[in-house]
């Protein structure tokens, strides 16, 4: 069953619904391996962060905030590397294996945000946050939402790309130099985190607000009467 | 044009679906006691193993303008346990043993004897602090050629006045860059700071750089690698 849409009939009922595929495997497979590769690496982020809870000198060092043990992994500096340092390849390895596949099946196009869908962003924007009218949805992901997507995957880049200027200042000097050194570059990857956390913030609201079907589908693949597919005539 | 199916054949292939995500629950492993301790240390060497590779002998560490330099007393101190381990700076020697030439115990004055270098570059330190010092000292790639090291060796392992103890994969220690310290800020190093000899590394991070050596040797095997890394810090953390 691989057909993109399929019509979905009741034998008792005789109704009929309509299933989109949605998320094929790979990305399904990425998305669930991220999300908690995602947050070992804040968790034991945080573990580490705690060693020095600051961004100014170490003397005088004024803390900015020493985060809850509770949020953390590792129990030590040491462990929160430990976890830090194993887990960093299961990130890496996931998104390039996510981007690999985006690339070579064409599957991106549904999810990377282009020039046309800039004119779409404010129509969803202002639905959601200031009761506007719904805009028509066409596809499988909004304008709003492909910009979210698009973000997020960008945050990941730079996520791993101040890890490396933190963690190889000197071999990788030109990276920590573009951040401006690594005593910036431990600030980016730290607001970088945030700015990932924020977006999961956001996902995890419109994940609850759009219920179930919409849930499923990142773990069937298949989604139950996509808007998109209800505006189509019936044949 | 789609295809019609009944409701059990679409929720079997659902179904189907769903278990091929079962993959991603092999990650529980890392939940469970008895795994999560090896399957850490093997992401720690390869990690490690990726730092050896990434090493590149002829990349030097960025250096500073002296305007850029914190002054010594921002310089923090961070010795495991005492400060001052107590020294007797005029007896002194490095007691130097292994894979070499010309064993034995060697003063200051024979290192100070050795080209100086005066380098300012930055300290990071593991915990994530950074500070950007002048150092100086003889190479210790000088000092390895002037005893007669084996350089083919892999490491290179000291021993401190506070019973810490620190070892250096070869490649690094050969680096233009790493220096045995007896200078900070053009003066003789404090005793805070590891007198009268310390390690000083701009490719490596904080706690390789031991202080206060009093013993040094060229080895292919390593009994104990260093003090924190027996603890669970990563052993290469290169820079």
């Amino acid at each position: 069953m691989h057909e993109a849409v399929v019509e979905i009939e009741s034998p008792k009922t005789g109704v009929v619904e309509k299933a989109a595929y949605e998320h094929p495997w790979a990305v399904r497979f990425c998305h669930w391996l991220n999300a908690v590769a995602l947050l070992v690496m804040v968790a034991s982020g945080f573990q580490i962060f705690r060693a020095f809870p600051s961004f100014s000198a170490k003397i005088p060092q004024k803390d900015l905030l020493n985060w809850p043990k509770a949020f953390t992994l590792g129990g030590w500096l040491g462990g929160g590397l430990q976890w830090h340092l194993t887990w960093v390849w299961i990130y890496v390895g996931t998104g390039l294996f996510y981007l690999g596949y985006q690339i070579c099946s064409g599957n991106y196009r549904q999810v990377l945000f282009t020039p046309r869908d800039v004119a779409g962003v404010w129509p969803m924007l202002h639905y959601y946050f200031f009761f506007g009218p719904k805009p028509v949805i066409r596809e499988v992901y909004n304008p709003l939402q492909k910009l979210a997507y698009t973000s997020a995957l960008g945050l990941g880049i730079l996520s791993v790309l101040t890890g490396i200027a933190v963690w190889k200042p000197v071999q990788f000097s030109w990276l920590a130099w573009m951040m401006g050194g690594f005593h910036w570059a431990r600030i980016w990857h730290f607001a970088v985190m945030w700015a990932i956390l924020f977006f999961l913030l956001g996902h995890l609201v419109m994940v609850v607000l759009h219920g179930w079907s919409n849930f499923a589908s990142m773990l069937t693949g298949w989604k139950k009467n996509p808007e998109y597919l209800s505006r189509e005539p019936v044949p | 044009m789609e295809s019609r199916i009944d409701n059990r054949k679409f929720k079997r292939a659902t179904r189907r679906e769903l278990l091929k995500l079962a993959p991603v629950l092999a990650v529980g492993a890392f939940a469970i006691p008895g795994f999560q301790e090896p399957l850490l240390k093997v992401g720690l060497e390869f990690s490690d193993w990726a730092s050896a590779k990434l090493f590149r002998s002829g990349h030097l560490a960025p250096t500073f303008a002296d305007s850029e330099v914190a002054p010594l007393e921002k310089f923090p101190i961070n010795g495991y346990d005492v400060e001052d381990p107590g020294v007797d700076l005029d007896k002194w020697t490095l007691s130097v043993t292994g894979a070499i030439q010309q064993p034995g115990d060697y003063k200051l004055a024979q290192f100070q004897s050795l080209p100086r270098v005066r380098q300012n570059t930055r300290h990071v330190c593991v915990e994530g602090w950074d500070v950007i010092g002048r150092f100086g000292g003889a190479r210790l790639s000088d000092f390895l050629q002037m005893i007669g090291a084996d350089t083919t060796a892999r490491f290179v392992s000291v021993e401190c006045a506070d019973d810490y103890y620190e070892s250096l994969d070869m490649a690094t220690a050969l680096h233009p860059q790493t220096l045995l310290c007896y200078e900070m800020y053009d003066q003789p190093l404090t005793r805070e700071h590891g007198a009268p000899v310390r390690l000083q590394i701009p490719t490596k991070v904080g706690y390789k750089q031991a202080k206060y050596l009093t013993a040094l040797k060229v080895t292919n095997v390593l009994s104990r690698v260093g003090y924190w890394e027996d603890q669970g810090y990563s052993s290469f953390y290169g820079l």
